[in-house]
């Protein structure tokens, strides 16, 4: 895939990502805006790693609470229990479930994993200037975006459940705190790939496509 | 390598990779995608304005039937009742958890409005041939609040919810469900109607 051109950075010029136009470079830099519709210019997103270590440094911290706290309690005719992500899981499953516990398993514990260790690993390969598989690991940031949000199917069940069993009036359901922790990891993850800007992964690729590092 | 000219029309750097390269000349009927990552550079085919206005119409139809009517319809022991979309919202904010109501709200509600309203700002008076007030604020807009609607992801939630209980109640999927199945898709192909590159080639 990889073929011989230039990047916009190299030739000092600038994308608009509104409107797709390339701007020149002026000298004045900061805050430059487009030609054509006006919104302000940046080579890459401003702070991209920092911001970006700060959303998923707290979505990791976010992460402990949203797997230990129940997230939700269920009240049936004086009997209760809680359960917590993986205890909602294990329930599916050992009432025969499975495709439902399957479901919940890879959107609430899988991906949520594998997003965390997909985004500490592709800002680790950019602060090390990594010009290793570039294209590996832009595909490994697509599917972070694409199915990062699909996490939120946990926080979503809970919140049909509190209103539907509340009308029957024979069961009581009550969220629970870690379903809280939980729509905050997804958040803060979400928010995190948004901020990673994926053209630093190919910043220190040469455009032959071997390493400049080498 | 020096092959590539500034304030060319064509002329395109990818989103994903930065590559600068020049947009093919004859691209009729289709997609263009970098030469480096394959990302979708541009599109080609359908009227860029009428079809995105339509699907934008119709999502807001189906918004309001969504919100109008029960989602689920529920039988135990004699009893029934139905569910509204925004029933669950208030429970959560009742059991004081206001800041998970909140995030519920917004990816059920407001984010899908929001998405809906501006594809209808930005492409209702276009139709009519003018262009409207903050143009390009409401295309970065656009862009930028899709994310945050989860109407599909909620809707798998319902399933799984409904998929739970059905063991010990009748549910049954009111009409509000359908109409949510159908947003859901008609709003994914209103979004990948959007080509603001295109649309700045013929607006600017």
């Amino acid at each position: 895939m990889n073929q011989p051109g230039e990047t916009a950075f190299a030739r000092d010029l600038i994308a608009c990502h509104t409107c797709g136009l390339v701007n020149r470079r002026l000298a004045a830099g900061i805050g430059a805006r487009c030609a054509r519709c006006g919104a302000v210019l940046h080579r890459r997103i401003p702070r991209s790693l920092s911001r970006s270590w700060a959303f998923l440094v707290a979505a990791i911290m976010l992460y402990l609470p949203a797997n230990v706290l129940p997230i939700m309690h269920v009240t049936t005719l004086g009997r209760s229990r809680s359960d917590t992500i993986l205890s909602g899981a294990e329930y599916l499953l050992a009432h025969g479930m499975w495709p439902l516990a399957l479901i919940v398993f890879v959107a609430s514990i899988l991906v949520p994993l594998t997003k965390i260790a997909i985004l500490i690993y592709l800002l680790l390969s950019v602060h090390l200037r990594s010009a290793a598989r570039p294209m590996d690991r832009l595909r490994l940031y697509r599917f972070t975006e694409f199915v990062g949000r699909w996490s939120m199917v946990d926080v979503f069940v809970v919140t049909v459940l509190v209103a539907l069993v509340h009308l029957g009036r024979v069961a009581e359901i009550e969220a629970g705190l870690g379903a809280l922790f939980f729509a905050g990891v997804v958040v803060l993850t979400m928010l995190a790939a948004k901020t990673f800007d994926p053209r630093l992964i190919w910043d220190n690729v040469k455009p032959d496509g071997r390493s400049t590092a080498h | 390598m020096s092959d590539v000219t500034l304030h060319h029309h064509d002329l395109v750097a990818c989103h994903e990779c930065d590559l600068l390269q020049h947009l093919p000349s004859e691209r009729r009927g289709g997609r263009v995608r970098c030469r480096r990552c394959g990302c979708v550079l541009h599109h080609s085919g359908h009227d860029i304005v009428a079809v995105p206005l339509a699907l934008g119409i119709t999502a807001l139809i189906l918004f309001a039937l969504s919100n109008a009517f029960p989602l689920l319809e529920f039988a135990l022991q004699g009893q029934r009742d139905a569910t509204y979309l925004l029933a669950g919202i208030r429970e959560l904010y009742a059991q004081q958890m206001p800041i998970l109501a909140s995030v519920v709200l917004f990816t059920t509600v407001i984010a899908p409005l929001l998405h809906i309203a501006l594809l209808i700002y930005i492409y209702l008076p276009l139709s009519l041939g003018h262009r409207p007030p903050a143009f390009a604020a409401a295309m970065r807009a656009t862009r930028a609040i899709l994310p945050w609607s989860m109407l599909e992801i909620f809707l798998l939630g319902v399933l799984v919810a409904a998929v739970k209980l059905a063991e010990q109640a009748t549910i049954v999927p009111g009409p509000a469900a359908w109409a949510l199945g159908l947003l859901v898709v008609v709003q994914a192909a209103a979004a990948s109607q959007v080509h603001p590159h295109r649309l700045w080639d013929r607006v600017a």
